[in-house]
């Protein structure tokens, strides 16, 4: 029962969160940032764009690497 | 958004998966038994259906700017994967998708498998391989078509581009009868990608309070700055890839 549950919440995890698991981290935080930001004064439409930068960026990066290390 | 914006967003997507349930379906009816293959995607489609008569009603019950926050966060971890998994093949560090090896691939696993009776199914292992496949591909159809429609404010037509979608590539398949290699698939992966990222940008902003300047008429530009984040990266990407000696571009293509 113990496997059956453990392979249903490993299908969700995949589904969902993928083979990055940084990128899922990475956009709650921006998400929440921009949260926070908007209920201030200050406008909060650019942090999201550029955490997308930042994240695509790291995200390529970390995959060139390790495809590039034996 | 625009009613073609959204019908073309949701259309590329659900072809992309539609073409993959495809490949998995041909390739458990060619090991196997078609029956029992078609009887394992028949399987799949009726719970795909329960899923959307659950869901659907549930989706459209969430208010707008929490479903546009959590649909914003799915669409952008889904998309920035799709995007960069899309970059990765377009400049060579990762082998190109290909229908017809996942298809070979497929149908050399499944006749080194016994194919046993079980129940009404004459062979379980296609029924299952089917049912799977169509199951999984399936669920991000459905997934798509209700948050692209449920955002846009319009389901009805989100759910008609995924079923057309659905229809052009089974039509196809079934008069080919072949895995559909020659769908640029690769592409659409990219576009959709961008879309998927572009459109959870704009969303996930909004839910969580931003307010973009232009308001609706900010999401094409958003898309097409995503495209171009993209396609210099994969420029970039191109550039160091070609500075590789040769046998080191063929490993690190070859490397999943």
């Amino acid at each position: 029962m113990s496997a059956r549950l453990r392979a249903f919440a490993r299908f969700w995890y995949d589904f969902v969160v993928g083979d990055d698991w940084r990128v899922a981290v990475g956009v709650a935080i921006a998400l929440l940032v921009t949260y926070g930001v908007s209920r201030t004064s200050i406008a909060a439409w650019w942090i999201l764009p550029v955490a997308v930068i930042v994240l695509l960026t790291l995200s390529v990066r970390r995959a060139v690497r390790s495809k590039s290390c034996p | 958004m625009t009613h073609s914006a959204l019908f073309l967003a949701v259309f590329l997507a659900c072809a992309v998966e539609a073409v993959e349930a495809l490949t998995i379906f041909l390739a458990a009816g060619t090991a196997g038994n078609w029956r029992s293959a078609t009887v394992g995607m028949g399987g799949a489609v009726a719970v795909l259906g329960a899923v959307v008569a659950v869901l659907g009603p549930a989706v459209s019950a969430i208010p707008l700017r929490g479903l546009r926050l959590v649909v914003g966060a799915l669409l952008l971890i889904f998309g920035l994967q799709w995007l960069r998994k899309a970059m990765l093949r377009a400049s060579g560090y990762q082998a190109l998708h290909d229908e017809a090896q996942i298809f070979e691939r497929a149908v050399v696993a499944a006749r080194g498998v016994s194919h046993e009776r079980r129940a009404f199914v004459t062979d379980w292992y296609a029924f299952t391989l089917s049912f799977k496949g169509v199951l999984l591909e399936g669920l991000e159809v459905v997934f798509i078509a209700l948050t692209f429609g449920s955002n846009a404010g319009n389901i009805g037509l989100a759910s008609i581009a995924a079923v057309a979608a659905v229809l052009v590539v089974a039509a196809t398949g079934f008069a080919v009868r072949a895995p559909l290699a020659r769908v640029p698939e690769n592409s659409m992966k990219f576009v959709v990608g961008i879309m998927l990222t572009g459109f959870g940008l704009f969303w996930g902003a909004e839910g969580a309070g931003a307010q973009w300047p232009g308001g609706d008429a900010a999401l094409p530009v958003v898309v097409v700055a995503v495209a171009a984040v993209a396609f210099t990266g994969v420029a970039a990407l191109k550039r160091s890839h070609a500075a590789m000696p040769e046998p080191a571009r063929a490993f690190v293509a070859g490397r999943r």
